[in-house]
């Protein structure tokens, strides 16, 4: 359309074909330049968190944020810049200890201050060669060994002394492994892992699927661009309130009744192999952890009194699988040296918030102390 | 309006704009204004609900018109009522088409249902051409109901027993009645178009019109939901203004579109990247009860201030971008207003239509009977009540609560204080005034206040009750 538009104020002529083609050029360079370059982690890069606004205490992750003030995003860089253990280089005299783990890690219905990694930093502890203990939370709410090495493949960049894995059975099996959004959404990242590592969770990366051209581009990342920015957004929020997490007064328990179901995925009794579980994951960790101190716990679990509790430890577990699951554990353990803590039974019932594995803040302060009374913090040596 | 909304709305005036002759476009119009308002009408949890309130929003319209009107060209006038009522029984009968169906938010009543409302309508309608046209009497009735539509619509207890009533007539639980059963879209502006057009009508400012103008300006869409109000003359003229400068044998003229596409351009940014990003940090009675520091108090504050400028002002900016598209300037309704130096003129820049509508239906009347009643009040006090009454009322127009009546007071409060202030600084000169750069600082100095003024005022505006803000207004000075 060769419409001209001649302005009667200014007297100036604009040919609006001209303008929808010189429009149309620069859309295109642009999303070419953006999917050449891929400036998306340079983007992550960016963040007014630790500058304008204080650190996450723990790795953004919510479903309602207009509540939460916290969203789930999936760029990695976005979610460690946004964390406070990305906001200064570490002191001398800081003994850095990271937890990565589920969302019992990550604190779900618990505040900032209620989580584990800040119930253990409020005590105040050093270590024997006088360096102050502070424990970060990267724990991420989702069950899956695969998730939490990417985690620790990246945390390594912030230089901990000290790395505690929390686990449980149910973030082992293979099928559990890359269905993270958070894994789907870095497949490159994960791929690269998983090859390094040698991992046979490797066989199932085509299940991931491979971004196109289109999706690379900068309209196919809109959506990453528009989490980035979200989260900035939110930080002023985070700040002004100190919220990261929408808490409802009221949950349901754990379930105390449960169905006379012995399957464990798609497992049946009598016996769970070392093969049905992805324990060569917790290998990778070690060797990603390379020099660093890394103990295993074994998380603390919610133990049925009710109907079929005799079939069913909870929700999750049958009794069988959970047995062969800590016998298996523990062999492993052993045979490699690891440094493994078992604290599956260790915490009364009615210190479970909503899930089997979900603890209260009661819950979480006698699993700090449990975990102190095992773990001794030598120093640097 | 919805991103989906607007671009529907865009194809649509460019559309009418271009290809539409002036000839038939005032019945053009009709159809899509008709369609538009039931479009608009969100869903109720009352049964037909979201198809009844257009449908009295187009009665009311057409009732307006006809005691407005004592003598009128009755073929055109019957070819309008022909094609409302055919768009009207149209939209109704898209419930049968099911894989079209349907342009409300529910499914349409029947057509037996319909014309129980129809035939009585259509009656009233012919009495009152008939036997009272332009008679008064009636139009005080209809003036009063209007306004008590109003009064229902923005009070929460009205609303609540009027949602029990219409629950019970079409048979539904009345224990789940709700204030937001009644959702009238777009009512507020209607209302005021109405009041208008009868009252200017009564003094005798209207120029002769015919219902096909009249209902294109009452329910004319891209102003519809969120204004501006136009005064009707200067709509009418609009829509009678001849096509200037064609172009290609469209219609719409080159400048129109020009004009018209930056206007929506703008709007769309505003509202949809503004203020829907400032929108996550802005004030709001969630956010509220959370807040714990002064400092980012003062910045959610101002992100409200700026979110709910970008988004009213952004809806505006399209309003006029899709009239521009169809040949009609709406009048601005936003100039800056956060950049004014005192609070006279930032009400002369917000809401610019909504603020002439009350300064010529409230004030002006309102200082007009104490400047010619018996006794004499002072003029202070005459000032004083005015601004007080008019200020109040535009905060009730909001919604029947204490906040916004506060909001009202703050207002006047300060618009009563900067008219004294000016009025004190007419006789009070100081030596300082002529030193270089002082008129500047003062120049920032009565900007600074003006703005935070405002700010300040929207804790009352953004907040459901006065504790809340009274809370909110206290961590913003340091109180914890």
């Amino acid at each position: 359309m060769a419409v001209t538009y001649s302005s009667s104020q200014k007297d100036q002529k604009v040919s609006l074909m001209r303008v929808v083609i010189k429009a149309l050029c620069l859309f295109f360079i642009f999303n070419f330049l953006f999917l050449f370059f891929d400036p998306l982690p340079l983007l992550g890069q960016v963040s007014i968190y630790n500058h304008l606004v204080p650190g996450r205490e723990r790795l953004p992750y919510g479903e309602q944020p207009e509540k939460s003030f916290n969203l789930n995003l999936y760029q990695l860089d976005a979610m460690f810049n946004s964390h406070k253990i990305a906001g200064k280089e570490k002191p001398e005299n800081e003994f850095r200890i990271i937890l990565i783990g589920d969302s019992s890690t990550w604190g779900f219905l618990l505040s900032p201050q209620e989580t584990l990694a800040s119930v253990l930093s409020a005590k105040n502890l050093s270590t024997l060669d006088g360096k102050q203990i502070v424990v970060y939370n990267l724990g991420y709410p989702v069950m899956s060994l695969t998730k939490d090495l990417l985690i620790l493949d990246r945390s390594m960049q912030y230089h901990p002394d000290m790395i505690i894995w929390l686990i449980t059975l149910e973030s082992f099996p293979y099928d559990k492994q890359l269905f993270p959004p958070l894994l789907q959404n870095n497949r490159e990242e994960v791929q690269h892992l998983l090859q390094k590592n040698q991992l046979k969770v490797i066989s199932q990366i085509k299940e991931l699927k491979s971004p196109s051209l289109w999706d690379r581009t900068f309209i196919g990342q809109r959506r990453n661009i528009a989490d980035i920015i979200r989260l900035q957004l939110y930080g002023i929020m985070w700040a002004a309130t100190g919220i990261d997490q929408d808490i409802p007064n009221q949950f349901d328990r754990p379930m105390e009744d449960l169905p006379a179901d012995q399957s464990f995925h798609d497992l049946m009794p009598s016996h769970l192999a070392a093969e049905d579980l992805a324990l060569e994951i917790l290998q990778a960790g070690y060797t990603t952890a390379g020099n660093i101190p890394l103990i295993i716990v074994n998380e603390p679990m919610y133990i049925s009194r009710g109907e079929n509790s005799d079939i069913r430890y909870n929700y999750y577990y049958p009794r069988w699988a959970y047995d062969d699951y800590r016998q298996l554990l523990s062999k492993q353990c052993t045979a490699n040296h690891w440094t493994c803590i078992d604290l599956w039974n260790s915490i009364e019932p009615g210190n479970f918030s909503n899930t089997a594995v979900h603890l209260t803040p009661k819950g979480i302060i006698q699993l700090a102390d449990l975990l102190l009374n095992q773990i001794s913090f030598g120093g640097s040596d | 309006m919805t991103l989906l909304q607007i671009c529907i709305f865009i194809i649509i005036s460019l559309l009418t704009g271009a290809f539409i002759p002036k000839s038939i476009r005032g019945w053009f119009l009709i159809i899509l204004n008709i369609l538009a308002v039931f479009w608009l009408q969100p869903v109720s949890p009352i049964r037909h609900l979201d198809f009844w309130l257009p449908v009295v929003g187009i009665f009311l319209v057409v009732l307006a018109w006809f005691l407005s009107n004592q003598s009128c060209n009755h073929r055109q006038t019957w070819i309008t009522i022909g094609i409302i009522s055919g768009t009207i029984v149209a939209v109704s009968l898209l419930r049968y088409l099911d894989p079209i169906c349907c342009i409300t938010a529910s499914r349409p009543p029947s057509i037996i249902q319909i014309l129980i409302f129809a035939i009585p309508a259509i009656l009233i309608i012919c009495l009152i051409n008939h036997q009272f046209p332009g008679n008064k009497r009636f139009t005080v009735i209809i003036f009063l109901v209007i306004v008590s539509i109003f009064i229902i619509l923005k009070t929460d207890i009205f609303t609540y027993y009027s949602s029990k009533i219409l629950r019970s007539l079409s048979g539904q639980d009345q224990s789940l009645a709700s204030p937001l059963d009644l959702g009238w879209i777009g009512f507020s502006y209607l209302a005021f178009r109405l009041l208008h057009y009868l009252r200017d009508n009564q003094t005798g400012k209207i120029p002769a019109n015919s219902l096909d103008e009249f209902f294109n300006y009452a329910l004319f869409f891209p102003a519809y939901s969120a204004g501006p109000i136009e005064r009707f003359p200067n709509f009418l003229k609009e829509l009678r203004k001849p096509i200037e400068n064609r172009c290609m044998r469209l219609w719409i003229s080159p400048h129109d579109f020009y004009q018209g596409s930056i206007r929506i351009v703008n709007g769309v940014f505003k509202k949809f990247v503004l203020a829907d990003t400032l929108a996550i940090i802005a004030l709001n009675s969630q956010n509220a009860a959370q807040i714990n520091s002064t400092f980012w108090a003062w910045v959610i504050l101002y992100a409200y201030s700026f979110r709910i400028y970008f988004d009213f002002s952004g809806y505006t900016d399209i309003a006029i971008g899709l009239g521009r598209y169809m040949g009609v300037q709406l009048p601005e309704n936003f100039a800056s207003p956060y950049l004014k130096t005192n609070l006279a003129m930032f009400w002369n820049c917000w809401h610019i239509t909504l603020a002439q509508w009350f300064r010529a239906y409230i004030f002006n009347p309102l200082t007009r009977f104490m400047r010619t009643a018996k006794f004499n009040f002072p003029a202070w006090l005459i000032i004083l009540s005015a601004q007080f009454s008019t200020m109040i009322l535009i905060g009730l127009w909001h919604g029947v609560t204490l906040n916004f009546a506060i909001w009202g007071l703050w207002h006047a409060a300060g618009l009563f204080f900067h008219n004294r202030w000016s009025d004190w600084r007419k006789s009070h000169h100081f030596y300082w005034e002529n030193i270089q750069g002082v008129n500047k600082m003062l120049t920032f100095i009565s900007w600074l206040i003006t703005f935070n003024y405002t700010v300040l005022g929207w804790v009352w505006f953004a907040l459901p009750n006065p504790q809340i803000s009274g809370k909110i207004l206290g961590i913003l000075f340091g109180a914890k």
